[in-house]
C-alpha cells in the first residue's frame, strides 16, 4: 500500500466480486423463480426462461464462478501475510458468527417438526408420525450414516492435532482425505436412503419436515466436504502451520456444527419421531 | 486480482467511477450508498401510500378501477369517469404489501443500519475500515439485488389476474401459498437477499465491534450510537435466518406441493405466524435500535452535556434486544392461543415498557439543566421523543390481550406502530442526516429550510396518524380500500396530513440537492462546536479521507473522563 498505514487491520483494495456475485444471485433466484414456479407465464415478457432451467444456471455459474475468484483472492492475500494476528482473530469471530447463524436457520425447521410432532393436526388423525406414514428404522441406515459422519469428523480433528502439534501437512493430507471420504460416503448413503423412502416429499407434513430438515443438513454436509477438501488441496500445498491455518479451522468447526446438527436430526427426527 | 493490488499501489490516484462506487472496499462510500438506495426506495414507498391516502380520502373508491376486462385502470385525477369506478382491491392490496416490504426490508434498515452503521461505527471506535471491507460491499449489493426482485415483484404477474401480489408484508399463510402468479414467489427471493444481505453486515459489525475498538477504548467506553449498532447486528444475526427458514416453507408450499402450512394435509398455517414474528417482534427493534444511538448523541450535542446515564442505555437496548426475543406472540392474540400463553406474553411484552421508559427519561434528563439549543437535528431528536412516546404508550395499550381482541386490525395498530416506526425511526433518519450532513458531505444545508422541512414533517404526520387511532376506536379495520360514511371526517384529516408529509419529503430533497451543490463549504471539523459530543467522527476533516485513522487514534482523542 502506498499509504501511510501504522496499524495491522487488513485494509482491501477495491474488488469486483461482491458486484458481480450480487448481479449474479439476482439472475440466480430470477431464473429459479421462472424454473419452478408452475405459474411462470408462457408468453410476454415475463416468459423469459418460463419453466426453464438456463437462466438459473447462469446465474448459478455466475455464483459459483464469484465464489471461486473471491476465495481464491482471500487465500492469495493469507500467503502474503494479510492476515495479521488480529485480522486472524476478526475471521475467526467471523466464522462463529456465521455458524450462529446457521445455528438459528436451523432452528426454523426443528420448530417445524416439533411443532407438528407434539401437536398434531386433526388432518394426519391427531398423531406422530402420521397416519399411514411408515417412517425409517432410525437403528439401521441412519445409525450408520451417524457413525459414519462422527468417524469424519474425528479424521478432521486428526487433522488438526496434525497441523497444530506437528506442523505436519502431509499427514493433514491424509486426514483430510479420510474426512472428505466419509463426508462423500454419507452423501451417497443419504441419496440411497432418500430414493427407499416409503413417504413423499409433498402432500404431506411428514414428507415435507423431513425432507427439508435432512435437505438442508445434506446440503450443509456437501458444503462442508468441499470445505474440507479445498483445506486438503491447500495443505498438499503446504498452506497450513502450527500457528496459521484458519481456512482449516474455520472449515473444521464448520463440520462440527454439521455434526451435532445431524445429531439433532438424528435424535428427533429418526429417533423421538418414529 | 493483481490488477486491483496494482491499483492499490498506485496510491493517490483518484479511483474511477466504476471502481469507486461498484467495487467499493470503503465504509464509508458503502454508507452513503446505502442511504442513496435506501432514500430511493423510500421515496417509491412513500409516494404508495400517497396513492393510498387519495384513494382513501373520501369513502368509495375514486382511483384504483378495475376496467372490463378486469384489469388494473389506476387513475391518478379526480373526478374523470369517477362516477363509474369498478373497485380494484388487488391493487390496493399491492399498495399495501410493497409499501410494508420495501419500508420494513429495504428502506429503514439499510438507511439506519447499513448507512449510518457503515459509516459511523467504526468511524466512532477509531477503526480504520470494517473487519471484512469487501464482504461490506457484498451486503450493500445484494440489498440492491433484493430490492429489485421487490419491485420486480410489484409489477409482475401475480394474484386476480392482474400484476403484483396483495398478501400484505407479513405474507401470511394460506393467503400468500395460493396467491397466483410469480410475484409472490419474487418478494420471497427479495427478502431472502435482504436477510442475507443483513447477516453478512451483522456479522461484519459485531466483528469490527469486537477486534477493532481504538487503543484503550473498553466496551463500556464505547460511543452509545456504536453500541446500538451491535445489539441490532445481534438481533440482526439471530432473527432474520429463522424468517429465511419460514419463507422457505412458503416457497416450497408454493412451488413443490409440502404441506408445511396447509392445514389440509396436517400443516398449520399459525405456525407461519409463530416463525414470522419470532422474526419480526425483533425486526422492530432492529429498525428502532439504531435510531436510539443518534438520537443519544443528537440531544447530547444540543444539550452541551453528556449523556445521562450511559451505563444504564446500554444496559436498557441490551434488555430491550433479549426481550424483543420472548415477546412474539403478542401480535397473535386473536389466533386462539390458550389464556396462559397470552398471559405470558402480555406480561413480558410489559416489561418491555420499563428499559423503554430508562432511555426516554435518560434523554429528558440530558436536557435537564443543559444548554439546549434548537438546531434542527435536535428538532427532530425532539420530535421523536414526543412520538416515540405516543407510540410507546399505545403499545402498551395493545399489549393486553384483552384490549387487542377490540383493537387487532383495527386503525388504533395501524397508528401504534406508524408512531413508533414511520415517525419514530424515520425521524431518527433526518435526525441523523441533518447531524451528520457536514460531516458527510464538507457542505452546510439551511438552517431555516430544515427547520421548515421539521415542522412541515411533523405536522403532516401527526395529522396522518393521530385521526387513526380514533379511527380505530370507532371500528375502522385495516386493509380495506373502501369504508362507510361514518369514518369519512377522520380519514379525510388523515389523507390532509399525508399530503402535507409527502410535501415535506419534496423538499428535503430539494434541500439535500441544494446544499450539495450550492451549500457553503464547511472546513471546521467541529460544526456543532467544540467539546459538545467528543466522538472520533468529529476529529475527522469535512468529508473525512478516503482512509481515515491510518495511525489509530489516541485515548485522549476521545476519553474525556479517562478515570471512569
Amino acid at each position: 500500500m502506498a499509504h501511510a498505514k501504522n496499524h495491522d487491520y487488513h485494509i482491501l483494495p477495491p474488488s469486483v466480486w461482491p458486484f458481480l456475485g450480487a448481479v449474479s444471485a439476482f439472475i440466480m433466484l430470477y431464473g429459479s423463480v421462472k424454473w419452478m414456479s408452475p405459474n411462470a407465464p408462457a408468453e410476454g415478457f415475463w416468459s423469459i426462461s418460463s419453466q426453464q432451467p438456463w437462466l438459473f444456471l447462469i446465474g448459478l455459474v455466475g455464483v459459483l464462478y464469484v465464489m471461486f475468484g473471491w476465495w481464491s483472492d482471500v487465500v492469495a492475500e493469507s500467503q502474503v501475510g494479510d492476515h495479521t494476528p488480529v485480522v486472524q482473530i476478526g475471521l475467526r469471530y467471523g466464522v462463529i458468527m456465521f455458524i450462529i447463524s446457521e445455528v438459528m436457520f436451523f432452528v426454523a425447521w426443528f420448530w417445524s417438526f416439533f411443532k407438528h410432532a407434539m401437536y398434531p393436526m386433526e388432518a394426519i388423525g391427531g398423531v406422530w408420525p402420521p397416519v399411514g406414514v411408515e417412517t425409517f428404522d432410525p437403528w439401521h441406515l441412519p445409525l450408520i450414516n451417524t457413525l459414519i459422519l462422527l468417524l469424519s469428523g474425528t479424521a478432521a480433528t486428526w487433522a488438526h492435532h496434525a497441523i497444530v502439534h506437528d506442523n505436519d501437512n502431509k499427514t493433514m493430507v491424509k486426514a483430510l482425505a479420510i474426512a472428505v471420504g466419509l463426508g462423500l460416503i454419507f452423501t451417497v448413503l443419504q441419496a440411497y436412503e432418500y430414493s427407499h423412502a416409503a413417504f413423499g416429499f409433498s402432500g404431506s407434513i411428514y414428507g415435507a419436515n423431513f425432507y427439508m430438515a435432512t435437505g438442508f443438513h445434506g446440503f450443509h454436509v456437501i458444503v462442508g466436504t468441499i470445505f474440507l477438501f479445498v483445506c486438503m488441496i491447500r495443505a498438499q500445498r503446504a498452506h497450513f502451520s502450527s500457528d496459521k491455518h484458519i481456512g482449516f479451522e474455520a472449515a473444521a468447526w464448520y463440520w462440527h456444527f454439521v455434526d451435532v446438527v445431524w445429531l439433532f436430526l438424528f435424535a428427533a427426527i429418526y429417533v423421538w419421531g418414529s | 486480482m493483481a490488477d486491483a493490488t496494482l491499483h492499490a499501489d498506485a496510491g493517490h490516484d483518484k479511483p474511477g467511477f466504476f471502481t469507486r462506487w461498484f467495487m467499493s472496499t470503503n465504509h464509508k462510500d458503502i454508507g452513503i450508498l446505502y442511504l442513496i438506495v435506501s432514500g430511493l426506495l423510500g421515496f417509491i414507498s412513500v409516494a404508495f401510500t400517497v396513492y393510498m391516502r387519495m384513494e382513501l380520502m373520501e369513502p368509495g373508491v375514486q382511483f384504483m378501477c378495475l376496467d372490463e376486462s378486469g384489469q388494473s385502470a389506476a387513475r391518478f385525477i379526480s373526478g374523470i369517469g369517477a362516477e363509474n369506478c369498478n373497485p380494484n382491491g388487488h391493487l390496493w392490496n399491492v399498495m399495501i404489501t410493497a409499501h410494508g416490504i420495501l419500508m420494513m426490508f429495504f428502506v429503514v434498515i439499510p438507511a439506519l443500519f447499513g448507512g449510518f452503521g457503515n459509516y459511523f461505527m467504526p468511524l466512532m471506535i477509531g477503526a480504520p475500515d470494517m473487519a471484512f471491507p469487501r464482504m461490506n460491499n457484498l451486503s450493500f449489493w445484494l440489498f440492491v439485488a433484493g430490492s429489485s426482485l421487490a419491485v420486480a415483484s410489484v409489477v409482475a404477474p401475480g394474484g386476480n389476474g392482474q400484476l403484483g401480489s396483495g398478501i400484505g408484508w407479513v405474507l401470511y399463510a394460506p393467503l400468500s401459498t395460493t396467491e397466483a402468479g410469480i410475484s409472490t414467489d419474487l418478494a420471497i427471493f427479495a427478502v431472502h437477499l435482504s436477510g442475507a444481505s443483513s447477516i453478512l453486515g451483522a456479522i461484519n459489525i459485531i466483528t469490527t465491534f469486537l477486534n477493532m475498538r481504538a487503543p484503550g477504548m473498553t466496551m463500556f467506553k464505547v460511543p452509545l450510537f456504536a453500541w446500538s449498532i451491535l445489539v441490532t447486528a445481534l438481533l440482526i444475526l439471530l432473527a432474520l435466518p429463522v424468517l429465511a427458514g419460514a419463507i422457505t416453507m412458503l416457497l416450497t408450499d408454493r412451488n413443490f406441493g409440502t404441506a408445511f402450512f396447509d392445514a389440509s394435509n396436517g400443516g398449520d398455517p399459525v405456525l407461519y405466524q409463530h416463525l414470522l414474528w419470532f422474526f419480526g417482534h425483533p425486526e422492530v427493534y432492529i429498525v428502532i435500535l439504531p435510531g436510539f444511538g443518534i438520537i443519544s448523541h443528537v440531544i447530547a450535542t444540543f444539550s452541551k452535556k453528556p449523556i445521562f446515564g450511559y451505563m444504564p442505555m446500554v444496559l436498557a437496548m441490551i434488555a430491550i434486544g433479549v426481550l424483543g426475543f420472548v415477546v412474539w406472540a403478542h401480535h397473535m392474540y386473536t389466533v386462539g392461543m390458550s389464556i396462559t400463553q397470552q398471559s405470558y406474553f402480555m406480561l413480558a411484552t410489559m416489561v418491555i415498557a420499563v428499559p423503554t421508559g430508562v432511555k426516554i427519561f435518560s434523554w429528558i434528563a440530558t436536557m435537564w439543566g443543559g444548554s439546549v439549543e434548537f438546531k434542527v437535528p435536535m428538532l427532530w431528536a425532539i420530535g421523536f421523543l414526543f412520538l416515540f412516546t405516543v407510540g410507546g404508550v399505545t403499545g402498551v395499550v395493545l399489549s393486553q390481550a384483552p384490549v387487542d381482541r377490540v383493537y387487532h386490525d383495527t386503525y388504533y395498530v395501524v397508528a401504534h406502530f406508524h408512531y413508533v416506526m414511520s415517525l419514530g425511526a424515520v425521524f431518527c433518519i433526518f435526525a441523523g442526516v441533518y447531524y451528520w450532513f457536514t460531516k458527510m458531505t464538507g457542505r452546510e444545508y439551511s438552517e431555516f429550510w430544515g427547520k421548515v422541512h421539521f415542522w412541515m414533517m411533523f405536522i403532516g404526520a401527526n395529522l396522518t396518524f393521530f385521526p387513526q387511532h380514533f379511527l380505530g376506536r370507532q371500528g375502522m379495520p385495516r386493509r380495506y380500500i373502501d369504508y362507510p360514511e361514518q369514518f369519512a371526517y377522520w380519514n379525510y384529516i388523515s389523507s390532509i396530513g399525508a399530503f402535507i408529509a409527502f410535501a415535506s419529503f419534496l423538499l428535503f430533497l430539494g434541500i439535500i440537492g441544494y446544499a450539495l451543490l450550492r451549500g457553503r463549504k464547511v472546513e471546521e471539523p467541529m460544526y456543532w462546536g467544540e467539546g459538545t459530543d467528543p466522538t472520533l467522527e468529529w476529529t475527522l476533516p469535512n468529508p473525512p479521507p478516503e482512509h481515515t485513522f491510518e495511525t489509530l487514534p489516541t485515548q485522549d482523542m476521545w476519553d474525556k473522563q479517562p478515570g471512569h
